[in-house]
């Protein structure tokens, strides 16, 4: 798998070179040039940045989920934990990846993961705890009154109203952590963050471009997918209509009219 | 239908002073609206959440149908009831009639089995299906939600109905006429509904048998028309007014103001009905006499005079009850 997607890019890459060369040699050109020539690895610095990325929003989004929903009605504890993971947030990233070199004795791709995954953390913590907090206390009592399992009224009341809130978290701390990847380049986490750097040190303008316009696609990318999803999982009945558009049926009701003002 | 029973029971929540139920007992009968009626904090909520165990009771016992709700499982004991939450509670992120067929959708019913009830259900608390069946929740009235939560709680039609303040929320007209809508309800399908409410008058209107409540204990039980002849307290003869002489009039049947049947009586009145009417009646006759009627069998007349004299001893008696209650209870009214 790797290896025939490996060759098509580079080939798909290879083409579009040649075809751009015999017109004019751009700036689009270098970098595609630089993308196909295989001693530049490419393809393995762009598995390294969605692993650099995934894998920090897989762990923020459980840590944050599983700490959100412990802590949602405890005060205190919602309060302590709330405020520890921000001011975790609030220790500059880099920072934090020197203390995890220091921590784990070594560099490379663990201490980067657990540099990105303390920047997810807090939007996935906070937008749980305010999602659980925002279910309406009567629909959970109405829903247990009438009848339903712990478990329905998880799956068929809470979860249906928590998800968009969360899913909006999971987007923040997904474009966040991102945007930050490059960062691992630092300390040898791998990525495109190494094309950042050693543009800078090299003046390797189209290298350095490869690498930012990458971060900034695979940014971009996760935003549109992520508020696609956040769209899906978020029930009719709570997305927002415009009011007008119902009002005037309503007073045409065969028993309302006090009822309908 | 089903009779619900409540022993000896009591409610002490943790850390409380005083138990938010203390000791009740009553009995509702079959196809009765039992109307709890008290201030706030009386511990009515408490009460009627114990009927379907969201709060088990720190001592004593609710039976229905005789058997105690303890040894019932709570789930399959809460879908058999009808309930009616104090803040409506409705699912916001459902269609109304999503929330409608909520019971028989957890029943395992599909929505195509469902949809006629939905739209029967809909009729009945006078919400145009068609118009509302795919609104959510926030796209309606307090009015209108308040209706749809009826609707939900009638949808498995359970023999037993809770209602806690359903209409609590409204103006005097919505009200009147979910009211009425509730009656009606009741004349179709008879069902045993326990009413919680702090209005004096639509417990009056709606309850067959009323129940009045004070910091958590039961403080008089019983008709509407056993409250305002015999108040058993100052407490009660004040909250139901039974010093008022036009809800005398309101409530008191025309049985009260029985007299022998005499040639007088041009017209025909159900022994079923009100004094108030029968006083109107009377009025634009410009005298004369009702006869009283029950299955067609006449069991005297009304007349002005014998209807001024009814209310006059209910009256003396009401006021001697709040002077002292051992002699109220000798010189009981004339009322049953
Ligand atoms: N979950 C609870 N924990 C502790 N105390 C409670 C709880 N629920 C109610 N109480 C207390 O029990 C008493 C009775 O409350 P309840 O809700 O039954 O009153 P109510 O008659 O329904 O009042 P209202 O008319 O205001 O709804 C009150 O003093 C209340 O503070
Ligand atoms: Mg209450």
């Amino acid at each position: 798998m790797h290896f025939l997607k490996h060759r098509a890019a580079r080939e798909l890459a290879a083409s579009l070179i040649r075809v751009v060369k015999e017109i004019e040699w751009t700036m689009i050109a270098k970098m595609l040039q630089f993308i196909g020539d295989p001693t530049n690895t490419f393809w393995q610095h762009t598995i390294d940045t969605l692993k650099l990325s995934i894998v920090p929003i897989i762990l923020a989004l459980l840590i944050g989920l599983s700490l959100g929903v412990l802590v949602a009605r405890r005060p205190v504890a919602a309060f302590i934990s709330a405020n520890l993971t921000g001011l975790m947030r609030a220790v500059p990233t880099l920072a934090v990846l020197f203390i995890m070199i220091l921590y784990f004795n070594q560099i490379g791709f663990l201490p980067s993961v657990v540099a990105l995954t303390v920047l997810g953390i807090p939007p996935i913590l906070l937008n749980t705890i305010a999602g659980l907090r925002g279910v309406d206390p009567s629909a959970i009592e109405a829903g247990q009154g009438m009848g339903m399992t712990q478990q329905q009224v998880l799956f068929r009341v809470q979860i249906p109203l928590v998800l968009p809130v969360i899913a909006a978290g999971v987007r923040t701390a997904s474009v966040q952590i991102i945007a930050t990847v490059p960062i691992a380049g630092l300390i040898g986490g791998g990525g495109y963050g190494d094309y950042i750097l050693a543009g800078i040190n090299l003046l390797n303008i189209p290298q350095l471009l490869v690498g930012a316009v990458g971060i900034a696609l695979l940014a971009l990318l996760a935003e549109f997918a992520l508020a696609a999803l956040q769209r899906a999982v978020t029930p009719a009945g709570l997305r927002a209509t415009e009011p007008a558009a119902i009002a005037p049926s309503a007073r045409r009701s065969p028993v309302g009219s006090l009822a309908d003002v | 239908m089903a009779t619900i029973e409540f022993v000896d029971v009591t409610k002490e929540y943790p850390n409380a002073k005083t138990p938010a139920v203390d000791n009740v007992s009553f009995t509702v009968h079959e196809g009765a609206i039992c109307m709890l009626l008290g201030t706030s904090g009386s511990g009515k909520t408490t009460l009627l959440r114990m009927v379907n165990r969201l709060i088990d009771p720190t001592s004593g016992e609710i039976r229905i149908d005789g058997v105690p709700t303890t040894q019932q499982d709570p789930i399959a004991l809460r879908r058999s009831i009808g309930y009616v939450i104090q803040q409506v509670g409705l699912f916001p992120h459902l269609s109304i009639e999503d929330n409608v067929r909520v019971v028989p959708s957890i029943l395992g019913k599909s929505a195509a089995e469902t949809r006629d009830r939905v739209d029967e259900l809909l009729h009945l608390v006078g919400l145009e299906p068609a118009e509302y069946r795919k609104r959510y929740p926030r796209q309606l009235s307090g009015g209108q939600q308040q209706r749809v939560g009826l609707a939900r709680a009638l949808a498995a039609d359970p023999a037993v109905l809770l209602m806690d303040e359903p209409f609590g929320a409204l103006d005097a007209i919505t009200r009147a006429r979910l009211q009425d809508e509730l009656l009606n309800v009741q004349r179709g399908v008879r069902k045993t509904i326990l009413f919680v409410t702090h209005d004096v008058e639509e417990a009056f209107k709606l309850g067959d048998q009323i129940v009045v409540m004070s910091e958590g204990k039961l403080v008089q039980e019983g008709s509407p028309i056993e409250l305002l002849a015999q108040p058993a307290s100052d407490f009660v003869r004040q909250l139901v007014g039974a010093d008022n002489i036009l809800r005398q009039f309101e409530y008191q049947p025309v049985t009260a103001a029985l007299e022998p049947a005499t040639d007088a009586a041009q017209e025909r009145i159900a022994a079923d009905e009100r004094l108030l009417p029968a006083l109107l009646r009377l009025i634009q006759m410009r005298n004369g006499a009702l006869a009283v009627v029950r299955d067609g069998e006449t069991l005297g007349q009304v007349s002005l005079a014998s209807v001024f004299a009814s209310v006059q001893s209910i009256h003396r008696n009401a006021s001697a009850a709040s002077g002292e209650h051992n002699r109220s209870a000798d010189s009981a009214p004339v009322i049953r």
